[in-house]
């Protein structure tokens, strides 16, 4: 079937916008670039943060054995790669490549929103509920998680705005944190913002880095569904064992 | 059948628009939309009223022109064009919104009309295989794998209608590009400008003020001719690997 070339109405003929004129080479320039591009960053910084989580989300089960278990966890991260790197300084390394990611994916992010919303500048008279809710939510999702990783450093990491705060002994620290019902709120909401993130996220990714494989879908949908439970849940046993008293 | 229709109506690309109350009576569920709307303009014409202006030309389903938001889907209720729509999928008494298409992109030239040469650039880019025209070539001269050519078949049944763009929440042209650059990308023919192909259409999709795709799916639910959501992917891959070549 051939495509009708648009009958153009006189007057209504438009020049027509032209793209920019790439240099050739530069790869990362040649992504930065355009909206495909974009949302490869988002995919690859997404999925390090997936992958972070999944380890962090592990470790965090810990607590479930008590002080000794988590907080020789946590000074053995520390001691990472040494002898080679400094005490602390794979925690560094990791961290640089973390707020790196929550960047490039936060701007990313910004940028590809301003220009969907400015693509539709006038609503249907007649709405239609549209998509299904991890898809809808992508946006307040992530507003709320970027909020959450500052509350989440201020309590945990720099411990300020946590009543014990005592660098070295995390697991006195969850402990003291979520005997505050607004900790406890605040942690919740975050996690199933989350798990709905991944849910549309994972799935996403795969198709934002080209998976076409017939019948990758159906796996890939119910690999999302699974991480997003997996971590959400295990995410949440923490605050409820506290609340429980099974970790006190 | 008796029907009120609310249509949007506006002179011209420049002048503000509203939503405008009519009635049109024995309509036969026989006809098509574009019959219907034909009935309501003759009415306007002897009332002296300006009648509605919407574009199509084949009126078979395969121009891609008859472009309408019916009650808020792109080409209304079936899976199908508007030219293609009956009125049986309507009941008596019902009220139907009529809209243009929504993007920026394509600009309202007047009532239901866009203008969608927007499209016609993003082809422009690319969508075309540079060959020296002349007698057609003898069809075995390149053999082509069936997978290859079940392929190209599929994306090339896109119409160029826009139901895509219309139905996409972020106005997004993925799916009409996605079916424009596959449709070459995976012949033979297409080969020698796979990358260039690629990457030009993406640009002038780009430039033309479409958005970018949140996986929504709204326009592999719109399209009229099943071009399937996994195009977009592909069209990504090539893209990926087009922007690593170059
Ligand atoms: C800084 C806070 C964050 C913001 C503002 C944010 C925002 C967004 C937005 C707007 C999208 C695009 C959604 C769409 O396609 O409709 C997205 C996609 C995604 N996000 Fe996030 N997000 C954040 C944090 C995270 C975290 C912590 C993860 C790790 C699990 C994550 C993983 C993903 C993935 C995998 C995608 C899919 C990328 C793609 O479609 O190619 N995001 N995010
Ligand atoms: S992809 Fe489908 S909906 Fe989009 S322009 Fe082509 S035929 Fe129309
Ligand atoms: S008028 Fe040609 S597709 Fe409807």
């Amino acid at each position: 079937m051939t495509m009708a070339t648009v009958t153009r109405t006189p007057g209504s003929q438009r020049p027509g916008p032209r793209p920019p004129v790439r240099p050739r080479g530069g790869f990362l320039r040649t992504l930065w670039g355009s909206t495909i591009g974009k949302k490869t960053v988002m995919a690859v910084s997404g999925l390090l943060m997936l992958a972070y989580l999944l380890v962090h989300m592990f470790a965090n089960l810990k607590v479930f054995f008590g002080p000794e278990e988590m907080n020789g966890y946590a000074h053995w991260l520390r001691t990472l790669g040494e002898p080679l790197l400094r005490h602390g300084w794979f925690l560094w390394i990791a961290r640089a490549v973390l707020l790196a990611a929550v960047v490039l994916h936060g701007v990313s992010a910004y940028q590809l929103s301003r220009r969907d919303i400015a693509a539709r500048p006038v609503t249907y008279r007649h709405q239609r509920r549209q998509a299904s809710y991890a898809t809808r939510t992508m946006r307040w999702g992530g507003i709320i998680l970027a909020l959450f990783i500052v509350w989440h450093i201020l309590d945990l990491t720099t411990g300020t705005v946590n009543p014990r705060g005592q660098e070295g002994h995390p697991y006195e620290n969850i402990v003291a944190g979520f005997q505050n019902w607004y900790a406890n709120v605040i942690y919740i909401v975050a996690m199933l913002a989350v798990g709905l993130h991944i849910r549309h996220g994972f799935w996403s990714a795969a198709q934002t880095l080209g998976v076409t494989r017939p019948g990758a879908a159906r796996v890939l949908k119910a690999g999302a569904n699974v991480l997003a439970l997996a971590i959400t849940a295990g995410f949440l046993s923490v605050p409820i064992g506290v609340m429980t008293g099974v970790v006190k | 059948m008796n029907l009120t229709l609310r249509i949007w109506r506006q002179p011209d690309a420049s002048a503000d628009g509203e939503m405008r109350t009519y009635e049109v009576a024995d309509i036969s569920p026989d006809m098509s939309f574009l019959e219907m709307l034909d009935t309501l303009n003759e009415t306007l014409i002897e009332r002296g009223e300006e009648p509605v202006a919407f574009d199509h030309d084949c009126r078979e389903g395969i121009c891609g022109a008859c472009g309408m938001v019916i009650n808020g889907q792109a080409h209304g209720p079936e899976r199908t064009t508007t030219c293609q729509l009956h009125m049986r999928h309507f009941a008596d008494g019902d009220t139907i919104d009529i809209e243009p298409w929504r993007a920026a992109a394509f600009p309202v030239v007047r009532d239901l009309v866009v203008d969608r040469s927007a499209f016609d650039r993003v082809i422009g880019a690319g969508g075309y295989i540079t060959a020296p025209t002349g007698a057609a070539p003898e069809a075995h001269a390149t053999p082509v794998p069936k997978p290859a050519a079940d392929a190209a078949f599929t994306h090339a049944e896109c119409i160029g209608c826009g139901a895509c763009v219309a139905a996409c929440p972020n106005g997004s042209a993925m799916l009409f590009t996605s079916a424009k650059v596959n449709h070459l990308n995976v012949l033979p023919q297409g080969a020698p400008e796979r990358e260039s192909r690629v990457l030009g259409m993406v640009d002038q999709m780009d430039a033309e003020g479409f958005g970018g795709c949140t996986l929504t799916g709204e326009c592999a639910t719109a399209c009229p001719k099943g071009i399937p959501m996994p195009s977009i992917a592909a069209m990504n891959r090539e893209y990926l690997r087009a922007a690593a070549k170059r």
